[in-house]
């Protein structure tokens, strides 16, 4: 079995701080994991420090075998690691083909184009309908993004990191700030990923995690305390302490 | 949007499609109407129209780096003033007087001006990279002071020859040919730009101005584009600069300044950024405004144009063009939710 | 040697003038976040009236610098509370061309009320003339100039550290919306610093009129100067001010001594170097 993502020995700090203290995890193909710990666990470092947003202090980050961890945040999305953002960032003057189009151009190595216009190339457009038709955003591609619901901007993110074709995507907590009602639409979405695609998904609703992951990671105090299958994760000794010591949610872990 | 959406979908891309080419032929009828009734009612000051288009097409390269990439510039001059002197030193001291050849050294010109101006302008962000701009064009203008064998100095470089253009159209005394041929180069930028801004390239340039991190989600590299941006401007600021060259037959230090390209920013934030339309007409409002009220009251032109900057700030924050264009198409749509 | 020590004087001097004139806009644009343009411009309306009471109304001149920072306050406050407040927490653009157009009017008004010509501020007969301080002898004015440079530092550094004002100022130049909800009325913390920031302009153009003369086109010519040395200093920071002045005036000094051919080359590529290798200023802090 080769690892997509490999992380070795991941450690940061800021100062005397220490936030990231030695993390290590791999992931394969078609992986299915969900990242998960109290507040202040170092999530969000450990985001910035997977994509490239920030340089370890030490430790490696390596992507299908290459070793990128001094590679930067764009050359990392090129070769296979893509994110999607805790919330919506969006252009707000586009439409939802324009991002996907700007996302499958870019792949191709097409989006420095100077003449042309993409809403108007077949093979693009073709791929860009077929990606807002599996996420139900086709009736709405043409309509400004500040225009759609907050639950459809969260699809579009998804859409948008699918035109890349990652071989590893890292979602930063999906179904966050969409209404309840929506969420099954988000969910739906997230089980019909490309099953070749290894995901890594930041989330804190633990029922979404217990659905979607095959394997749970739990980060406490900059620290990997478990690694392990979804059933055994609330039995742990150390994840009930990490929560139930800081988190004022400890219910949804117990 | 009813039935099939995938026929919706094709009928909305022919749409936008028609709403594009529809704009595009709504401006270049607009400039060419303008142009003939700017020669028509004014046939005695063409040397004042002729300037207005040299400095539409440094507004418009302005425009490109500020309007749609969001890199706020007080130094776009120095892409224009090396246009200028490019130019003006092929013929004088060259002898190359052919005006296409001289618009083509002021175009290479303005490319290199504007790759010198990307590289040291983006190291920084926001306020220090404004100051950047302005003590670049403050280099290139005490360069070309102290490079008087080749500049004339303060005094100016003249001594400016041209060819007919085509071999067949003299440059005249009154301008008639310079004017034209103005016009002639800010149609063919114009569609130029009108192609360039909703290319892919366009659209990730305006994504940059949004969100830089976005698009480096995306893959793709901030620098690397804006810097592709600087030099497509430099060309562009570099045409308008031999066209000031070529029409006046002297290429004053002036055109190197700070002075100019606060002017040119002026005329831009008056006109609306982010659009080509807006350029344009902040340009002809702008220098219309200044030379009907320099002449009108000499006394009193910089109090006015100043008042006038206060006036559009205050009652049409997105500039004269933006704040129509939101007006009409506020009363278009009903719901009266006006672009935001 | 005696070259030498004059271009140290004088560009001790001529930093410590642009200092003065300079701090007031690194803090309102530390605080309020706005690029003014026109601040220079009150520079110059200081100077006049102090040529006018000094010279026209031979009331002298400490009078003179008085009645410069107080008229050139009450002249500020109506502009900012029609005009500036328009622009806090707009675009830089917006406020680019809002300032652009106050200097324009500046200019215009100034030159139809004074009259387009240079204006002279006579000096007190105390600061005329050089002092002997042992192995040399200084122009007394350039010691003035110097010591209110020093005024100025240590009575802003003791307003910001020291005082109930300076903590609702850091604590609003910090995060304003947090100084509010913690009941800093900024809206009067902001009003009081925009009147310090052009007295001191008032101030500074006065006292600096030996170095940058007090003409029409004052508000037009230096407007980029200030700019500049606010931003290599880095916006908000009195220590990083007085750096880039002292920086930025040694070097346009010197250059002038040595070089005077090449204008203003030498502080514009020290701009350059120096933004380049601070790109958020030299004392600037990422945000």
């Amino acid at each position: 079995m080769s690892a997509v993502l490999e992380v070795i020995n991941l450690k940061k700090s800021f100062g005397g701080l220490v936030v990231t203290s030695d993390v290590s995890l791999s992931m394969a193909t078609g992986d299915r994991v969900a990242l998960i710990g109290p507040n202040g666990a170092g999530k969000t470092t450990f985001v910035n420090l997977v994509t490239g947003a920030l340089r370890p202090s030490s430790g490696e980050v390596r992507l299908r075998g290459e070793t990128v961890t001094k590679v930067g945040p764009t050359g990392r999305v090129q070769r296979g690691l893509v994110r999607s953002f805790q919330v919506t960032r969006l252009f707000q003057d586009m439409t939802p083909a324009e991002h996907v189009g700007l996302a499958v151009l870019q792949r191709t190595g097409n989006s420095g184009r100077l003449f042309g216009n993409f809403l108007t190339r077949t093979e693009v457009m073709e791929e860009v309908d077929h990606l807002l038709e599996k996420l139900g955003l086709l009736p709405l591609a043409h309509r400004k993004v500040r225009e759609i619901a907050y639950g459809q901007q969260r699809l579009l993110e998804l859409a948008i990191a699918l035109a890349l074709k990652p071989s590893v995507l890292l979602l930063d907590e999906p179904a966050a700030g969409v209404p309840q009602s929506d969420t099954s639409r988000i969910e739906e979405a997230l089980a019909n990923l490309p099953s070749d695609l290894s995901v890594l998904m930041i989330e804190h609703d633990m029922d979404l995690v217990f659905r979607f992951a095959r394997r749970v990671i739990v980060l406490a105090a900059g620290a990997v305390i478990f690694d392990g299958s979804p059933s055994d994760v609330t039995k742990d000794a150390r994840v009930r302490e990490a929560y139930l010591g800081s988190y004022a949610h400890a219910s949804h872990v117990a | 949007m009813s039935g099939d959406s995938s026929v919706s979908n094709t009928n909305s891309m022919t749409r936008l499609r028609s709403n594009f080419i529809r704009r595009d032929l709504i401006g270049i009828a607009a400039i060419i109407i303008t142009a003939l009734a700017g020669y028509l009612l004014f046939p005695d000051n063409l040397a004042l129209l002729t300037r207005l288009l040299a400095i539409a097409l440094l507004v418009l390269s302005l425009d490109l780096v500020t309007g749609y990439c969001g890199v706020a510039t007080l130094g776009q001059a120095a892409l224009f003033g090396s246009g200028a002197y490019a130019a003006g030193i092929l013929s004088a001291h060259y002898g190359i007087t052919d005006p296409l050849l001289m618009t083509l050294g002021g175009i290479v010109a303005g490319v290199v001006a504007g790759l010198v101006c990307a590289i040291v302008m983006l190291r920084a962000h926001g306020l220090p990279q404004l100051v950047l701009s302005i003590a670049l064009v403050y280099l290139f203008h005490e360069f070309a002071n102290k490079a008087s064998s080749w500049t004339g100095g303060s005094d100016g470089l003249s001594g400016i020859m041209l060819d007919p253009l085509f071999g067949v159209f003299e440059f005249d005394l009154f301008g008639h040919t310079a004017y034209f041929f103005g016009v002639a180069l800010l149609l063919i930028v114009f569609v130029l730009l009108r192609i360039l801004v909703r290319s892919p390239f366009g659209m990730l340039c305006r994504g940059i101005k949004e969100d830089p991190v976005r698009v480096r989600a995306l893959g793709a590299s901030p620098h690397k584009a804006l810097v592709k941006m600087y030099v497509i401007s430099g060309a562009v600021a570099g045409t308008g600069g031999a066209l000031s060259a070529i029409s006046t037959q002297v290429v004053a230090l002036d055109s190197l300044s700070f002075t100019q390209s606060a002017e040119a920013l002026v005329m831009l934030v008056l006109g609306g950024t982010g659009s080509l339309f807006g350029a344009l007409v902040g340009t002809l409002i702008f220098m219309l405004f200044e030379d009907f009220v320099s002449a009108a009251n000499p006394f009193h032109w910089l109090t006015m144009v100043g008042a006038l900057l206060i006036a559009v700030v205050l009652f049409a924050p997105k500039g004269l063009y933006g704040t129509a264009e939101a007006f009409l198409a506020g009363r278009k749509k009903h719901d009266g939710e006006t672009r935001a | 040697m005696q070259t030498v020590f004059s271009i140290a004087v004088d560009a001790l001097a001529y930093g410590m003038v642009l200092f003065v004139i300079s701090i007031g806009l690194s803090v309102t644009m530390g605080l309020m976040r706005v690029v003014n343009l026109a601040h220079g411009g009150f520079a110059m309306i200081g100077g006049y009236i102090a040529s006018y009471v000094a010279r026209d109304l031979g009331l002298g001149y400490a009078l003179a610098v008085v009645a410069a920072v107080v008229f050139t306050i009450l002249i500020a406050i109506p502009i900012e509370r029609l005009l500036y407040r328009r622009i806090y927490g707009q675009p830089e653009l917006t406020q680019v061309l809002m300032t652009i157009g106050i200097t324009f009017c500046i200019i215009g008004i100034t030159n139809f009320i004074m009259g387009p010509t240079l204006k002279t501020i006579p000096l007190a007969p105390a600061l005329q003339g050089s002092a002997d301080i042992g192995f040399r002898t200084i122009p007394i004015h350039r010691l003035f100039a110097i010591l209110c440079g020093l005024a100025v530092a240590l009575g802003l550094w003791y307003a910001i550290e020291k005082t109930n004002f300076g903590i609702r100022l850091r604590a609003s130049v910090d995060n304003a919306a947090m100084a509010a909800a913690l009941g800093v009325r900024t809206e009067i913390v902001y009003a009081v610093s925009f009147a310090v920031a052009v007295g001191l302009a008032a101030f500074g153009g006065v006292v600096g009129s030996e170095f940058l003369p007090v003409e029409p086109y004052y508000a037009l010519r230096y407007m980029v100067t200030f700019l500049v040395v606010v931003s290599v200093g880095g916006a908000g920071s009195i220590p990083g001010a007085l750096a880039a002045c002292l920086l930025l005036g040694a070097v346009d000094t010197t250059g002038r001594y040595l070089m005077p051919e090449f204008g203003e080359f030498f502080f514009y590529l020290a701009v350059i170097a120096i933004i380049c290798i601070f790109p958020r200023g030299l004392a600037g802090r990422a945000k």
